[in-house]
């Protein structure tokens, strides 16, 4: 099953793709909000780790896109953001994300997170 | 002589005129047009003062007595000078409470007594009947006279069919009902009548003016001339002077004030006054015009009173002829037919006014005050609930018109031949100035109570009664006329015309005085015997205060309290005003009250609001026996009083403050506003700040939990990557506290707190320092960096090196990481001129895109994406500008995408430090 | 209608007492004398001036709360 890491923190892409890659899921990696969505489309994920904030696209533009692209609908969407205010949730209820965590995240609880919107 | 049906035409005439224009004005008024809204007409509706009294018998007052007719009109005169302050009370009294007649007037402000109504109406009524017979003499005289020609001082025998007096008295009767009480109003107005009164003066006064011209330029040549002629009679001399022709002794001062005092009250409590000034009042303002008009039309009806009076005196030989026609006879005997004609329709015209205002005027008091309230007593009748009540009122008072007018004629066919028309008039006078007392009283002393006003007015009448009206009809010889000098039963000191041995004033003034003394006596002393009740006291400041308490903004206090149920108020009403006055009435308070009808509160307010409309269409009296019958009233108590007042200017006083404050904070509101824009504005950069703060403090703890959680769980990672994890979390570490020493740094200069060590700087030796603690850096970039200083060095400044290292530190380390990874170099150029020194900081990196040069000194905002970028907290630049700044300096970014970016900054030689905000 | 150009009361008191002086005892007798004045005797002369004195006074009282008016006479709106 892939996995598509969108972020623009290579430590935390690092990170995200040690985990992903253990739990035994094919990994992509997407550096930008354009690249996140291109390879969406190209690589049908099945689930995709979203920065909120990117450059080029940010994470709540990219989850818009997904949603309203025929093709693409139905990918799972977790996004993941450093800013944790109310009204991010609220932009991201709004776009349809599948679930939210906020940065920093525990390991465990994401896993158990992804594992949950694979299911 | 003139045919008796061309009189008799042209008097038909006349009146079918007034019909036409009465009906004129009430179309007007119905289609929201009023003609009487105007000061001039209303003016010469107060004219109806003018009677046939003053037609015809000033003219015979001057020939007996000269100038001694002339106290009737200086009264009013001084009446009028007050009017703005007590005809203007009266006005707004009547219309706030919805006051129709002198005896509401009076049964309201002292407690809404229906026994006082009664009062006030039966003096009325039996004070006017001698001066509505006076009115029907005149017209039958004059009649006579035209037709019969002017034989003196005859009086044939007439059968009563062809009584000029009961034919006038009748046809008046049919006009003061077709235009008296057509309708009930609750104002009591009567827009055509007005319209036709006003008419009906400006006839009288052009007819009279015209004789009076005759006289003067007609028959003699001029007012000189009259008088020049006059000097030749005996008769006539002296009767110019006040002492009178007779010369009998010193001038009688005493009757003179009398009159003056009398008519000054006449003018204002006469019924047909008080119904034209102030029950057909349509608007305060109008005061103002009508207040100096009337007696200016005073004046110029009284102009040619001494000519005629003289002239005819002259013509006709003194004596010969009764001087009370002279109007008629001088212009009838000299050949002026039509001239005769015209003065005669002017004094049916003085007379019909004054019979149709004073009847209407009293029949609506008989009617409210006096019939309407005894059938409510009734047994049965005020319980009745079912019935419409407007067509018996209009026919009581269509009765009681008829009977005055008989009453009139009937007082005519007893005195009236005995009396002149002067003393005719002042009977009635002396009669209607008992209400003075307690009318203006009233509306001034608040002590004046029921009592007091009961007793003044019972004793003051009683007086009038014994002293002028009972000689008046001895005189006539229809009682025995002996008590008149011996006293009754002989007891001498009783003489109605020298009470007490009273000798030396003449009848009118004898009794004025006695009866008005008896009437104030016992007024204020009755007043003074006991408090006012409760609702005395109440009905006092409503009266008393009504420009400061009864205004559309600041309602009347309401004094009543008690129950009442909706559906018996509505039907009253519906009884009184008929349906769909009454539907109208309800949905208007419903509409004030912000509800639907049927929601209405039956509360005090409107208990009393529907009291005030139905005391306009039936007298306050009845009106408050129909609502106590179908509300439960609490009596009133004088705390109940004082504590109605204490709410009412409490919430007065909370009106006001609430006006105060709303002011004010309408004020502060665009104060606080402004304020608020402002700090919004902080609001959002603050959010802003705090936003990307957290933004940039999670993203290396995320990485730093993250891979620590990654290595704590998984005790089998290799070697390697455990390794390259740990070196992620120590560089993830650095940048956090980097980031933490920054924000801290940048709060303190922000806030003023920051501290600087301020020292003399040589900034080529600072410059060279940077330069060389960053070469390593450069090094391992395999950059080159050069370093240009001016020969001789540069001025020494004033500031703090650390802080100024800290720039060059940050524009170096900055170049450091956008220098490209081969052939890097980096240039650093110190410069002087004049005025300061510039640094400058120049790589041939890939410079900074136009979109972001704007923005590369905001917080947090990093050139380039997060891959390519070199690692930053975005923080160096503001806090290096801020630092330059602080020393007065400033610092600018050149840049040519592509091209490489030049940071540089100036500062001044002679530094000063900024002052901290 | 400002309360500064109402009727001053005070004034309308001033000159109800002043026609009560003047239409009065003693006052009066000066007026009342066998003099003429253009011909005509001097008491009722004299008292038609007080008289159309007073209303004169009165009108300007009453009516200066007219504003300014144009030279057609109406008043300003």
């Amino acid at each position: 099953m892939k996995v598509l890491i969108a972020d623009d923190e290579p430590n935390i892409v690092i990170s995200l793709e040690f985990m992903m890659k253990r739990e035994g899921y094919e990994v992509i990696v997407a550096r930008d909000g354009k690249q996140a969505l291109d390879a969406i489309r190209r690589e049908r994920p099945a689930l995709v780790l979203l920065d909120a904030m990117m450059p080029e696209m940010t994470g709540f533009d990219v989850c818009a896109a997904v949603r309203s692209d025929e093709t693409v609908r139905d990918t799972r969407i977790l996004m993941l953001t450093a800013k944790g205010r109310e009204t991010d949730l609220a932009r991201g209820a709004g776009v349809g994300v599948d679930a939210y965590m906020t940065k920093p995240f525990s390991t465990r609880d994401l896993v158990a997170k992804v594992k949950e919107l694979l299911a | 002589m003139i045919a008796a049906p061309l009189v008799l035409a042209a008097s038909l005439a006349y009146l079918l005129t007034l019909f036409a224009i009465a009906a004129f004005a009430d179309r007007r008024a119905t289609q929201g047009r009023s003609v009487i809204d105007n000061p001039w007409i209303y003016a010469l509706s107060w004219a109806v003062y003018c009677t046939a009294w003053t037609y015809f018998g000033s003219v015979g007052t001057a020939a007996v007595s000269g100038v001694w007719f002339l106290p009737i009109y200086l009264g009013p005169l001084l009446a009028m000078l007050v009017a703005w302050i007590v005809v203007r009370k009266m006005v707004r009294i009547a219309q706030t409470y919805r006051i129709t007649s002198i005896a509401d007037f009076i049964a309201s402000r002292y407690g809404t007594s229906p026994m006082l109504a009664a009062v006030v109406t039966l003096i009325t009524v039996i004070g006017m009947v001698p001066y509505i017979a006076l009115q029907l003499k005149a017209v039958s005289g004059g009649f006579h006279l035209l037709t019969a020609g002017p034989t003196p001082h005859a009086e044939a025998a007439i059968v009563w069919w062809r009584d000029g007096a009961l034919l006038v008295a009748l046809a008046m009767a049919a006009f003061t009902i077709v235009f008296g009480t057509r309708h009930l109003d609750v104002y009591e107005r009567h827009e055509g009548l007005v319209a036709a009164i006003a008419f009906e003066s400006m006839l009288k006064l052009v007819a009279f003016l015209a004789v009076g011209a005759f006289v003067t330029w007609g028959l003699f040549g001029g007012m000189g001339d009259i008088w020049a002629r006059a000097q030749a009679l005996p008769e006539l001399d002296g009767l110019l002077r006040l002492g009178g022709a007779e010369k009998a002794g010193a001038p009688d001062y005493a009757r003179w004030f009398a009159l003056i005092t009398l008519s000054m009250l006449s003018a204002l409590v006469l019924p047909r006054q008080f119904q034209m000034m102030v029950v057909e009042c349509v608007g305060e303002r109008h005061i103002r015009r009508a207040a100096w008009v009337f007696p200016a039309y005073l004046l110029l009806i009284n102009v040619f009173v001494l000519p005629i009076a003289i002239g005819g005196q002259v013509l006709f030989g003194p004596g010969k002829m009764d001087a009370e026609t002279f109007v008629l006879s001088l212009p009838l005997t000299q050949g002026a037919h039509w001239l005769a004609l015209l003065a005669f329709v002017g004094g049916l015209s003085a007379a019909t006014g004054m019979l149709i205002v004073e009847t209407i005027a009293v029949s609506t008091m008989v009617c409210n005050d006096l019939v309407m309230p005894s059938l409510l007593r009734l047994p049965g009748f005020g319980t009745r609930q079912d019935g419409d009540l407007t067509r018996l009122l209009l026919n009581i008072r269509r009765a009681a018109i008829v009977g005055i007018l008989m009453l009139g004629y009937l007082y005519f066919r007893i005195a009236g031949n005995a009396y002149a028309l002067v003393s005719i008039g002042l009977i009635s006078f002396a009669a209607v100035a008992q209400v003075a007392p307690a009318l203006l009283g009233g509306m001034y002393w608040r002590g004046a109570t029921k009592a007091g006003a009961f007793g003044g007015l019972i004793g003051g009448f009683a007086v009038w009664s014994y002293t002028l009206m009972l000689p008046s009809l001895a005189k006539s010889g229809w009682i025995p006329g002996g008590f008149m000098d011996d006293g009754p039963f002989g007891i001498g000191l009783l003489a109605p015309e020298h009470l007490f041995g009273l000798t030396g004033l003449d009848n009118l003034t004898h009794s004025l005085f006695w009866s008005l003394l008896v009437n104030v006596t016992l007024y204020v002393g009755l007043s003074f015997a006991r408090n006012p009740s409760a609702r005395e006291a109440s009905q006092a400041l409503l009266f008393a205060d009504v420009f400061t308490r009864a205004n559309s903004s600041d309602p009347a206090p309401v004094f009543w309290r008690g129950a009442a149920r909706l559906e018996d108020l509505r039907s009253l009403a519906g009884r009184l005003l008929g349906a769909s006055r009454a539907d109208t009435l309800f949905q208007d308070l419903a509409q004030q009250q912000g509800v639907a009808p049927p929601d209405l509160v039956p509360d005090a307010r409107l208990v009393d609001r529907v009291e005030r409309q139905l005391a306009g269409a039936v007298g306050a009296a009845s009106a408050r026996v129909m609502v106590s019958s179908v509300a439960q009233e609490e009596p009133l108590t004088v705390d109940g009083v004082f504590e109605i007042l204490e709410e009412a200017s409490q919430l007065r006083g909370y009106a006001r403050a609430l006006e105060e404050k709303s002011l004010s904070l309408e004020q502060a509101t665009s104060e606080l506003r402004a304020a608020n824009e402002q700090l919004k504005s902080l609001d959002h950069l603050k959010d802003d700040f705090m936003s990307s703060v957290t933004h940039e403090l999670r993203t290396p703890l995320t990485s730093i939990r993250a891979l620590s959680e990654l290595m704590l769980d998984t005790p089998d990672m290799e070697t390697e990557q455990r390794e390259e994890f740990l070196r992620i979390v120590v560089s993830e570490s650095e940048r956090l506290s980097r980031l933490v020493n920054q924000v801290l740094d940048m709060a303190k200069i922000e806030s003023g707190n920051a501290e600087w060590r301020n020292s003399d700087v040589d900034m080529g030796a600072l410059v060279s320092n940077a330069v060389r603690a960053t070469s390593e850096l450069f090094r391992g970039r395999h950059a080159a960096v050069e370093l240009s200083v001016p020969d001789g060095g540069v001025p020494v400044i004033r500031a703090d090196p650390d802080r100024l290292t800290q720039v060059m530190l940050n524009l170096l380390s900055n170049a450091a990481k956008f220098v490209p990874e081969e052939h890097g170099r980096v240039l650093v150029a110190l410069d002087s001129d004049e005025d300061g020194l510039t640094v400058e900081v120049r790589d041939n990196g890939p410079g900074v895109p136009l979109k972001d040069q704007a923005s590369v000194f905001e917080k947090f905002r990093q050139g380039g994406d997060a891959l390519t970028r070199p690692a930053g907290t975005g923080l160096g630049l503001p806090i290096s500008r801020q630092i330059v700044n602080h020393f007065g300096g400033r610092m600018w970014l050149d840049s040519q995408p592509g091209q490489g970016a030049c940071f540089a900054f100036w500062l001044p030689l002679g530094a000063r430090e900024e002052e901290e905000p | 209608m400002s309360s500064g150009r109402e009727p001053r009361p005070r004034l309308l008191i001033a000159l109800c007492a002043a026609g009560f002086v003047l239409f009065n005892f003693p006052l009066v007798i000066v007026w009342d004398k066998d003099v003429t004045v253009f011909g005509l005797p001097m008491l009722p002369v004299a008292l038609f001036v007080i008289w159309g004195g007073l209303i004169l006074a009165l009108a300007a009282a009453m009516e200066r709360r007219a504003p300014p008016r144009d030279e057609d006479g109406r008043e300003r709106r």
